[in-house]
């Protein structure tokens, strides 16, 4: 950001500081009843009792967190999601990684990496549950894999565990979500110095050493970005779990959604509760590395 | 991370052309490793949709997998006609018009917190971080959230209300971060300088900021459009008694189990793309319009 600190119409701070809120009073007024004020509900709604059909009585009682504490289930539900998030990450980060590498370092033509990595992110703007669903052709019981794996003679009956199992969620969401990871590796990337490496060519260095003293380092945050979006989605999604799962298996969001669907607000609440404040310490772990403001606007 | 950097450009200086991506002579091995393994991304990401356009042309005794049964137009004129597939006309009809309503919202808000961010100003850190947790926070609590907050003020949840409101904490954030990536090209002595000239504060933004910003708004229109057109969790229990698009897509994959759920993706991936095509080519149109004006000049 380029100021001009010479220039006559430099404001005076508290000037600066009023246009500063003012020109962000919308973003504000929107956020604070549709994100603030659910939030807090939640968290009120967390301490409330239930009359069992969805009226909430007004009180203050932690038996709602105790329940959802003391319950199997609840540990259950974390390792499940924990197990979606942690392969979800890993195959987004290194499909995501070398697709990006490949773009910015090996397409010569810039305006062709654009049109590549513009063919990358077109998906990102259409329907996730169309894209998901279109994988029922591909991996169901008489689907096109099984068929084709039939027909090779690599297995006699055809794979019951490609749809409606945990690899399929998993498989659904690296389809979904690797396009977060490109984006900011790619942006990450894009501004390495090439005569950086260049540098480190002529001085000898391997492949290896290029990609673990400079690539990696310097993409760093474009990691980080990425996996603050992964990690977030798949934590938060449900439809995933419960449409390509089956049914078999269920995660910390897809079990709320269950909670409200009997109107368990209450125990529904003190679990989303929990779950935003795993959430909140994750990303503020990531956030420690990397000021994605300045990384953003750079 | 910098300052090794620049140290790193002084000793770069004169070193010759052969780096990992050679301008001239054989390409290294990675290139095709890599080159594969971006052509397997690709076709793994645009197969599984096609299959499901291709499946949906099936005639009336189609099914969910291959292989293809006959070719017509059967279960697109079933889904718009059948009343077992529920309302997909109307719930299409209120997808549009809440898309276009919060393409523009976002758009005016993006733009304005965007000149906002400009300058550093006291607790801008606090509105910043209170956007990164309306996008990374889980979207069917927020909904939830919301949903309770009506019902508790004595408010009819709608599509144009509260799902509005839902859908728009979660396409500012895209917006004002687009936002953020557009502003730091923008180079502010152009604003100084038409000041200077006698523009005022609004002139200086109509006349000189947004026609130089026009391809960074047509990409957060894009964004606003397509993620609310497709956006689900949040709606969920916002949109009170009448579906939008996503919701009557979730519905039908937990009950309907003919292809006419394939045509569904097909027409609604149609207006998808046809809205992506119409930014692209206007942002590209843009561009050109700037190339040969500067050709001109």
């Amino acid at each position: 950001m380029q100021s001009s600190p010479g220039l006559p119409r430099t404001k005076s701070p508290s000037r600066a500081n009023l246009s500063g809120w003012l020109y962000v009073t919308p973003l504000i007024a929107v956020l604070v009843p549709f994100f603030v004020a659910p939030i807090l509900v939640v968290l009120a709604a967390s301490f409330f009792q239930t009359d069992g059909f969805g009226g909430l009585t007004p009180g203050f009682t932690l038996s709602n967190y105790i329940e959802v504490l003391h319950s199997a289930l609840t540990l259950k539900l974390y390792l499940a999601t924990i197990k979606f998030t942690f392969f979800t990450w890993l195959f987004t980060l290194v499909i995501g990684f070398f697709v990006a590498y490949f773009l910015v370092f090996h397409v010569r033509n810039q305006l062709l990496a654009i049109g590549l990595f513009l063919v990358c992110t077109v998906p990102f703007w259409t329907s996730n549950i169309i894209r998901m669903i279109s994988w029922i052709p591909l991996l169901g019981k008489e689907g096109l894999i099984n068929a084709g794996l039939m027909s090779a003679h690599v297995i006699n009956q055809p794979l019951e565990v490609l749809l409606f199992s945990d690899l399929a969620v998993v498989i659904a969401y690296v389809h979904q979500l690797t396009i977060f990871m490109i984006v900011p590796i790619f942006n990450a990337m894009a501004r390495i110095d090439k005569r950086v490496i260049e540098a480190a060519v002529d001085a000898g260095a391997s492949r290896f050493d290029i990609m673990r003293h400079i690539v990696v380092p310097m993409s760093k945050s474009g990691i980080a970005l990425g996996t603050i979006f992964v990690v977030s989605i798949v934590m938060g999604d449900f439809f995933v779990v419960k449409v390509m799962s089956g049914g078999g298996s269920a995660s910390v969001v897809s079990a709320f959604y269950e909670d409200v669907g009997v109107l368990q607000y209450p125990t529904a609440a003190a679990s989303a509760v929990l779950l935003t404040l795993v959430l909140v310490a994750i990303v503020a772990l990531i956030l420690r590395t990397v000021d994605i403001r300045q990384e953003i606007a750079r | 991370m910098s300052m090794a950097t620049s140290d790193l450009r002084v000793v770069a200086a004169p070193a010759t052309r052969k780096a990992i991506a050679p301008s001239r002579g054989g390409r290294p091995w990675t290139f095709y490793v890599l080159a594969g393994l971006f052509t397997a991304y690709v076709i793994a990401l645009y197969g599984p949709m096609i299959c499901i356009y291709i499946l949906s042309f099936q005639d009336v005794r189609g099914g969910l997998v291959f292989p293809m049964k006959g070719h017509s137009l059967h279960w697109f004129v079933d889904l718009f006609t059948q009343v077992r597939t529920g309302d997909v006309k109307g719930s299409f009809d209120r997808s549009i018009k809440l898309a276009v309503l919060v393409t523009v919202i976002t758009v005016v808000i993006s733009f304005m917190a965007g000149l906002g961010f400009r300058r550093r100003f006291r607790g801008d850190g606090f509105v910043f971080y209170m956007m990164i947790g309306s996008l990374v926070a889980p979207g069917l609590v927020l909904g939830l959230g919301t949903g309770l907050l009506f019902q508790a003020l004595g408010l009819n949840a709608s599509w144009y209300t509260s799902a509005l409101g839902a859908q728009l904490s979660w396409t500012l954030p895209f917006g004002v971060l687009v936002m953020f990536a557009v502003m730091s090209r923008f180079n502010n002595a152009w604003e100084e300088a038409a000041r200077d000239l006698g523009a005022s504060r609004w002139q200086a933004i109509w006349l000189v900021i947004v026609p130089v910003l026009a391809p960074g708004l047509v990409a957060v229109a894009l964004f606003g459009f397509t993620l609310s057109y497709d956006e689900f969790a949040r709606s969920l229990q916002t949109a009170g008694s009448l579906n939008t698009l996503p919701l009557e897509i979730w519905s039908m994959t937990l009950n309907v189990t003919s292809p006419s759920l394939y045509a569904l993706g097909t027409v609604t991936t149609i207006i998808s793309f046809i809205v992506i095509g119409v930014s692209l080519g206007t942002i590209v149109l843009i561009q050109k319009k700037r190339g040969s004006r500067a050709a001109a000049g």
